[in-house]
């Protein structure tokens, strides 16, 4: 029991520092509920707006689409949404959490190996190679979506290891060499570099999923929450996305 | 003795009133939203079985395995005069106040393809521990574990070592003494030790997720499924949860039984 209470130590110290640093009355958070996929391009986007926006911070919540929906719909604190599909957003415009949503980007998947490729994976039906193990999106993300239609129009026979929560789980198991192949964006690749070994997915072209972004209902500031969105849809914006590969919506 | 100590004060009363609502509302909530009318529906499908099932088989193979090595180790350190044996004990409660998700992590860095026992198993014998239903075990033994030590090394420590020595004494070896006398005598607390562990295991989530992965029938244990359920289908999540706390429910319940025959024997 002593030890509990020792190991509980340095948080209480964390903590403490934390209350510590400048919590200011004229600073305002917006929080930004993004997928996963869009992690980079939002980073950079909000270093954008707090640049504009003196006293915003921004703060980026990143997660598998849907699960964002689920967290908006039980009231977690939210300003904007930005969801990898469509649907997702219909279900929360449906929902009544927001008014109205507008469609930004596109993205399509692509299939990563390690940087080693232990598996020799040099097309989409070697997942079909005996010994291969590769790791998709769960089917209620955006991802997990076109990762399904994709594997079954190329007809592809081999189960996939792990049902990964979001696409940045899928292309954490790849880079860390734990599996042999995952499907993710063609943005999560790029953004992966050198830690990846990019193979084309056949007809990949015609599963292209749209982005789309909203202010959300509970916003405290809606005026500022627009502001963001108004930049994630700008020439500015766009030309963010487009550099991280990102193409025009579907 | 309460007159002795007069009334309790109110504002203790108030407080721990408080506690109470706080711990049980969730619960009362939880059985509010439940979608009574589709539950036979819901938990008899085939992803909830299999998740079911996975659950108390990994749980259970993890209590076995928590008994075959946790409780030789719980004796030696309730049992055994050795330098360094406080540092043991603190070694083997990392894992309880580890946050789950850390332990996954970990024993990624362990077991992982990467790993500094899973490369070797890799790179000679071809073996891939993580997204595998063994992995789901580890996970949960790994977290069982210092749960199941430290409940029978407590039992162990309070039992009278006196016995042993009478054993020994009559001429028992040691083996002897431990499977006739320590074990018989510590039973209580190991079946105790065996439910928490078992308990511990079924509500498995952070490190099971992280290092096994999540797939149904093979590494989807039902937290994970009530967490994916979550974004799919709420309704089923509500009901899910509920099985889950029907089956905390009756652990408590064994738990008590325990308890109770604890006392009777004493």
């Amino acid at each position: 029991m002593r030890l509990a209470i020792l190991a509980t130590l340095p948080l209480l110290v964390l903590v403490s520092c934390g209350d510590d640093s400048p919590s200011g009355a004229d600073t305002q958070t917006l929080n930004v509920l993004a997928a996963a996929s869009l992690t980079g391009s939002f980073d950079e986007l909000a270093a954008m707006f707090e640049a504009e926006h003196e006293g915003v911070d921004v703060e980026g919540v990143y997660d598998s689409s849907s699960t964002l929906a689920t967290q908006v719909s039980e009231g977690a604190p939210a300003d904007v949404l930005a969801t990898a599909d469509l649907d997702t957003m219909q279900r929360v415009l449906d929902a009544g959490d927001a008014d109205s949503s507008d469609t930004f980007a596109g993205n399509t998947a692509v299939l990563v190996t390690p940087a080693g490729n232990p598996a020799g994976i040099t097309s989409f039906a070697d997942l079909d190679k005996k010994g291969v193990t590769y790791v998709v999106c769960v089917d209620t993300a955006p991802c997990g979506k076109i990762g399904a239609a994709l594997l079954e129009s190329n007809e592809i026979k081999a189960e996939p290891a792990s049902f990964e929560d979001n696409v940045k789980a899928v292309l954490e198991k790849v880079t860390a060499g734990e599996v042999d192949a995952g499907i993710v964006y063609v943005t999560d690749g790029k953004a992966a570099g050198a830690d990846v070994i990019v193979v084309e997915i056949p007809g990949a072209a015609d599963q292209v999923t749209g982005y789309a972004v909203a202010v959300v209902k509970q916003s405290e500031d809606a005026a500022l929450a627009q502001a963001f969105v108004d930049l994630v849809l700008s020439a500015e914006g766009q030309a963010v996305l487009r550099d991280a590969g990102f193409v025009e919506a579907p | 003795m309460t007159a002795a100590v007069g009334r309790p004060p109110l504002r203790l009363l108030v407080l721990a009133g408080l506690a109470v609502l706080f711990l049980v509302i969730p619960l009362v909530g939880l059985i509010a939203r439940s979608p009574w009318q589709s539950l036979p529906r819901i938990i008899t499908e085939p992803d909830a079985r299999d998740a079911l099932v996975l659950s108390l088989l990994t749980s259970g193979a993890a209590i076995l395995l928590c008994l075959v090595f946790g409780l030789p180790l719980a004796w030696v350190l309730g049992r055994v005069e050795f330098r360094g044996r406080s540092l043991l004990r603190a070694l083997v409660t990392v894992p309880l106040v580890l946050p789950p998700v850390v332990a996954g992590v970990a024993l990624l860095a362990a077991f992982g393809r990467k790993g500094v026992v899973g490369g070797p198993l890799y790179d000679w014998f071809d073996i891939t521990l993580p997204f595998t239903t063994l992995a789901v075990v580890l996970a949960h033994t790994f977290v069982a574990l210092p749960f199941f030590v430290i409940s029978v090394e407590g039992s162990l420590r309070a039992s009278a070592q006196e016995y042993d020595v009478v054993a020994a004494v009559l001429g028992a070896s040691r083996w002897h003494t431990f499977t006739r006398v320590t074990v018989p005598m510590t039973l209580p607390g190991i079946t105790a030790g065996m439910i928490l562990g078992f308990a511990r295991s079924l509500g498995e989530f952070g490190a099971t997720i992280t290092f096994a992965g999540n797939y149904p029938g093979s590494t989807q244990t039902m937290p994970l499924l009530t967490y994916v359920e979550l974004q799919r289908d709420p309704q089923a999540a509500y009901a899910l949860s509920l099985v889950m706390l029907v089956i905390s429910l009756v652990i408590l319940a064994l738990l008590r039984e325990r308890w109770i025959g604890q006392g009777v024997s004493r």
